[in-house]
Order: structure tokens, then sequence, then C-alpha cells
């Protein structure tokens, strides 16, 4: 099969789609004031462009969905290894962290707010808080999911204690390290842009709810669409990283 | 049985009776004993063990489930250090592991983020050899075990056979003294298994490789070795020392002989009684839990 076989395949249903979603419109089957004509969104996208700070507000978002998601990685991966390399730790924390992941840490936003004020650190943090968890718990079960003959065949060729993380842990336990850093991404994003719509501080998500506070729907679907560009991009970049560092693993 | 292999079982030490033997064996382990737990729960896994290989031997261990092959391994191989007795290479005691003994382990072990040739390169790279000359090594060993033509592939891409041939080739590739390998074509199907052995064997003609090999397939001991050991089920003991006096080079069409059917039925009969009480031991603890 060829290579672009997959992605021509994943394109060509989505231009069906759309163009479905245009022929639906246009002959009255879906209301254009809750699904706007696709050439309606792509021309309120052109005109947001124009007259809108809308690139401001795509790499405000992507820079504090980077920004947490860098911060969530630094910490995160860390910390998963200590609760693998301490079991002690380990024990006593896994069922924490993991409570931790179905609590809305959105509620913290008012002490953020108290200590960091209105603006993209707060937003920060909470995207980085409902990061963070994923990536600590996933790292976590990538180390202790490393088979223990793998250890042993570095043992075996006497590999020193402090070149056994870099060469056989870490390899070994990077796919499920790389899950965790997805998740990361899609928590972080979900924090960040919902925070954004509710608190009007900026970003594609404060662009989502002027657009629909103006009853301007297409604009509005052309800001959501910038949102989904965002997860592309960081899913696409996950992909790469994951191949280049983890290849046949 | 007198006819085709000789018993040892009187013989102290399981050297084959030769009267150098000991003197020129390279890997020794005497009084080898290993418990799991303590109390009334304690498991004695092997008792007593005492064995010796000399230079460019192929022995096997052979024993039924539970019989302590794969804790014996450990222990020689120097992953288990807590145990009775001990282990010696030319007459010199070791703990841990060490570097004249290469390790093959029973489970798939390459690792999968690596080409083939890169799993090979490991042992190498660990040693610190510039990359130049391991390249040329792990090529040289990859070849050994003909898979010249898949060294770029990773191990996801590659059979089971092919998996288990890298990883002799990556332990080969560190040059050990004494080649360890414990049931290194246990996931494998009988006819792979067979084919693989043919290839074990050449390289074992080609390399004078000193080798231990545990398994649990019976064909596969009389197939490959000079002397096969037979271990007792729980506490694992040698129970009967077997040579092998088969002509060499051998290739699997030796399983056609009527001497290695005497000698396949010969092993199983006395393995039978053992594997027997292991099934019963078996059936018993789970009956109980």
């Amino acid at each position: 099969m060829h290579r672009w076989l997959a992605p021509a395949a994943g394109f060509a249903v989505l231009v069906l789609a759309l163009a479905a979603l245009e022929w639906a419109a246009s002959v009255g089957w879906v209301s254009p004031f809750l699904t706007p004509p696709p050439s309606e969104i792509a021309a309120a996208g052109w005109r947001m462009a124009a007259e809108e700070p809308l690139a401001s507000a795509f790499f405000s978002t992507l820079g504090v969905v980077l920004a947490a998601t860098v911060a969530a990685a630094v910490m995160g991966i860390p910390a998963g290894w200590a609760m693998y390399r301490f079991p002690l730790l380990g024990n006593a924390y896994e069922n924490w962290v993991a409570a931790l992941f179905s609590a809305p840490l959105i509620l913290l936003y008012p002490l953020f707010l108290v200590l960091f004020g209105r603006g993209p650190l707060t937003i920060g943090m909470i995207g980085f808080l409902s990061g963070v968890i994923p990536v600590i718990l996933k790292t976590y079960e990538g180390f202790t999911a490393v088979p223990v003959v793998l250890v042993n065949v570095a043992r075996s060729f006497n590999l020193p204690e402090s070149a056994l993380l870099r060469k056989v842990l870490l390899p070994a336990a990077l796919p499920t390290v790389f899950t965790g850093l997805r998740l990361c991404f899609i928590y972080t994003t979900i924090n960040v842009v919902g925070l954004e719509y509710l608190v009007d501080v900026g970003g594609l998500g404060f662009m989502v709810g002027l657009m629909y506070d103006r009853y301007d729907i297409p604009a509005m679907y052309a800001a959501v669409t910038f949102v989904l560009l965002i997860s592309m991009l960081g899913f696409s970049a996950a992909e790469r990283l994951e191949r280049r560092w983890g290849r046949g693993a | 049985m007198a006819e085709y292999g000789r018993d040892c079982r009187a013989q102290p030490f399981m050297t084959s009776g030769h009267g150098s033997a000991q003197a020129s064996a390279v890997l020794t382990a005497e009084g080898i004993g290993k418990r799991f737990g303590s109390g009334a729960t304690a498991v004695t896994a092997i008792d007593e063990v005492t064995l010796s290989v000399k230079q460019g031997e192929l022995i096997s261990v052979i024993g039924p489930s539970g019989c302590g092959k794969s804790t014996l391994f450990n222990i020689i191989g120097g992953l288990i250090t807590d145990y009775e007795g001990e282990v010696r290479i030319d007459g010199r005691r070791v703990s841990g592991c060490h570097p004249d003994i290469g390790m093959v382990f029973q489970e798939e072990s390459t690792f999968p983020w690596r080409t083939a040739l890169e799993n090979v390169e490991f042992p190498l790279e660990v040693r610190g050899l510039p990359a130049a000359e391991r390249r040329q090594r792990a090529q040289q060993f990859l070849g050994l075990v003909g898979l010249t033509e898949f060294a770029d592939r990773y191990p996801g891409e590659l059979s089971g056979g092919m998996k288990a041939r890298t990883a002799i080739a990556r332990t080969l590739a560190a040059h050990p003294k004494i080649l360890l390998m414990d049931e290194p074509f246990g996931a494998l199907d009988e006819q792979t298994r067979l084919l693989l052995g043919d290839r074990l064997s050449q390289i074992h003609r080609e390399l004078g490789q000193t080798t231990l090999l545990i398994t649990h397939s019976i064909t596969e001991a009389v197939h490959l070795s000079d002397r096969v050991v037979v271990m007792s089920y729980r506490p694992g003991r040698i129970k009967r020392v077997v040579d092998v006096d088969l002509p060499r080079p051998r290739s699997s069409e030796i399983i056609e002989s009527e001497q290695f059917g005497h000698l396949v039925a010969s092993i199983w009969h006395d393995l039978r009684e053992e594997a027997s009480r292991g099934l019963a031991a078996d059936e018993a603890s789970r009956r109980s839990s």
C-alpha cells in the first residue's frame, strides 16, 4: 500500500463531508444559523484574519497550550520515573494521582486568579495541572511495564546502572510515555480554550465567545476551526517526535 | 540405556567421569542450592547441583517444569546472587554477571526500538567500541545467524525465529567464553526449533563455543548436546547425566536414526516420573488455592 493512500483517503472523506454540508445548507436541509455552509465559514475566517486579531489569538492559545504541555512533560516524566524508581513513592501516590485525574481542577481557577491575576498565567496553570496528571500516570505505567527480561539482558552485558535509564528503561517506556503526552495535550487544550471562552482573557476561546455574542455564527465556526488546527499541529508534532525517538517501539 | 548413553548417577561430580575433566572445566557449578521464601512456606528450588562444562562442550539441562532450570540459569548467569555453593570460571570463583558468560533468555528479549543490527551492536556499545568497529562485528554475527538481509529491520518486523537468532547473535557478539541459553527457541513451533537447532549446531561447530543449554525438549537436548543432564522435580537435583555419543557434525536428520530414538526414550523414561510428580504437585496446589 502506498504511504500516501491513508492520508489521501482521510482528506478525501473530509472534502466529501464538507461538500455534503455545503449542499445540505444550500438546499435548506440544515439551518444556516446552526450550521453555516463551509464556504461561508471559510469567508468568515478570511474576514477575521483581516479585521480581528485572529493571528494573535491563535498564537496566544498555541503559546499557552505549548508552555503548559512542555511544563507538564518536564515535571511529569521525572515524577513518573521517581514513582517507579522508589516503589514506596509509587505505592503511596499512584491512587492519589489517579484520583486527581477525575477531579474538576478547573475549580481551582479562583485560587490561581488570586495568585497570578486574570491572564494567560492563570489559564496556563490550569492547563498544566490537568495535563501533568496523565503524564505522571502514563510514565509510571510505562516504566513499570518494561519487561524484566530487557533489564536482565542489559545486566547480563554489565551495563552500568547509570546507563540503564537512558539505554533501556526510557526507550522501552517511551510509547506509553507518549500516550501520556498526547493525553496531556488534549486535556491542556480543552482546559485552556474552555477557560479562555469562560473568562474572556483573549485567545481563540475568547474569539469563539465573542463571535457567538455577535451572532456571527460562520466566524464562530472559523475560530473553532483554528482550535482544531492547534489540536492537529500538536498531534502531528507528537507523532513526529515519537517516530524520531522511539523508532520501531 | 548403557548402550547409547553413559549413566553418571553414581559419580560425585558430573564431569562424565573423565579424570582430567574437572581440571579442564571452563565452567563449574558446585553444590548450588537455592531456597525461595522462609519458614513453613519456603520452597527449595534446587539443591546440591554440581556440574562442570569443558571447553567447547555443549551440555543440556533438562527437567520438568518447576525443577529449577531457570533458577540455575539465573544463578550461573549472575542474576541471582544469594544462593548456596559457588560458580567458577576457569577455576576462579565469580559472583554477579560476568563478561565471560553470555546469556540468551527464554522470553523475547530483543530491544524493540533498535534494528536487528543495532540490537547486536548493543553489548559492543556497552563496552565502548568505536562505531565503525562495532557495526562491522555486529554485521559479522548477524551473518553468522543468517540475518544479513534483515539487519535494518525492527524486531516487530521479524518472525519469532528471527528474533531468537538476533538475540543469539547479540550475545555471541560480546565474545563470551561461555554461552548460557535458557530455552532460546521455547516460544517456537517444533519444526522451526529443529531447523534453528541445525543453525545453532553449525554455529557451535564454527565457534567452538562452550555452551550450557536449558531446555524442556528432549529432542532438542539430544539433537544438540554432548551430554544431557536430567533434573528431578522440586527440589531440582541432578538425577542422571547421559552422554550423547551420536556422530558430529549433526543435523536434524539425526532424529531419524535408531540411536537417537533410544536416547530420547531413555531420557523420557527418567523424566516421565519427574514430570508426573510435577503435574500432580501442580494440580494439588491449584486444588488447595
